[in-house]
């Protein structure tokens, strides 16, 4: 009874982490400009995360949580790097 | 499903509703990025979903395998961690990449830049 509730909580988690990167994702295509665009990749960058959480919960593989680990360290390198070459790239205009 | 099973009534619980009240705050962060106008406004959306999603569905993996002791609950820690310290690091740079951009621009609404006090002759 309850690993049912907990299967199905994780399973609404899911569809609203899976929704969330849809906004975020939106944000990223429509973004007016550029800064906008590294934002909405940072955050989806957050979600899949999270999402990967959520499936190491269900399944209890470690292999999830270390490509979450790794996933949070890409993010982090890429939204750096977009936004230093978007101080340098108006410096150069 | 044999991990869920062994888990007692209040562990159960307990990750029910942090999973779920961590992914509902990061799909709140997630609308305020889609529906704020203005670029400053957006930058403060995320980071409801990189502080309180992140800190509420780690607690709830740490909760589920520590009463299970299955395995060593050190990845979450680590995740909380580093998503904490290096968020800020992000928005700060990105904010001020914009802001340079805004004022390159010279739009409206933007703060100028502080001039630096000029030292007044003292004789």
């Amino acid at each position: 009874m309850m690993e049912l509730s907990i299967i199905w909580s994780i399973l609404i988690a899911q569809i609203m982490l899976g929704l969330a990167m849809a906004f975020a994702f939106f944000r990223m295509v429509r973004g007016p400009r550029a800064q906008d665009r590294i934002l909405g990749l940072d955050t989806l960058y957050i979600n899949a995360m999270l999402m990967l959480l959520t499936f190491g919960i269900r399944t209890a593989n470690t292999l999830y949580f270390e490509s979450a680990l790794i996933v949070a360290l890409i993010g982090f390198v890429s939204s750096i790097a977009f936004g230093k070459f978007l101080m340098r790239g108006e410096i150069i205009e | 499903m044999s991990h869920l099973t062994d888990l007692p009534v209040w562990a159960a619980i307990l990750v029910c509703g942090l999973t779920l009240l961590g992914a509902a705050i990061t799909l709140i962060g997630s609308v305020g990025l889609l529906r704020f106008t203005s670029f400053y406004e957006r930058l403060h959306a995320p980071t409801l979903a990189t502080s309180g999603g992140v800190i509420l569905i780690c607690a709830a993996s740490i909760i589920c395998f520590a009463v299970l002791q299955s395995r060593w609950v050190f990845h979450e820690i680590l995740i909380i961690v580093f998503v904490l310290v290096t968020t800020p690091v992000t928005l700060m740079l990105l904010g001020q990449a914009a802001l340079y951009r805004d004022r390159v621009k010279e739009k409206r609404g933007v703060p100028l830049k502080q001039r630096p006090p000029r030292e007044e002759p003292t004789e």
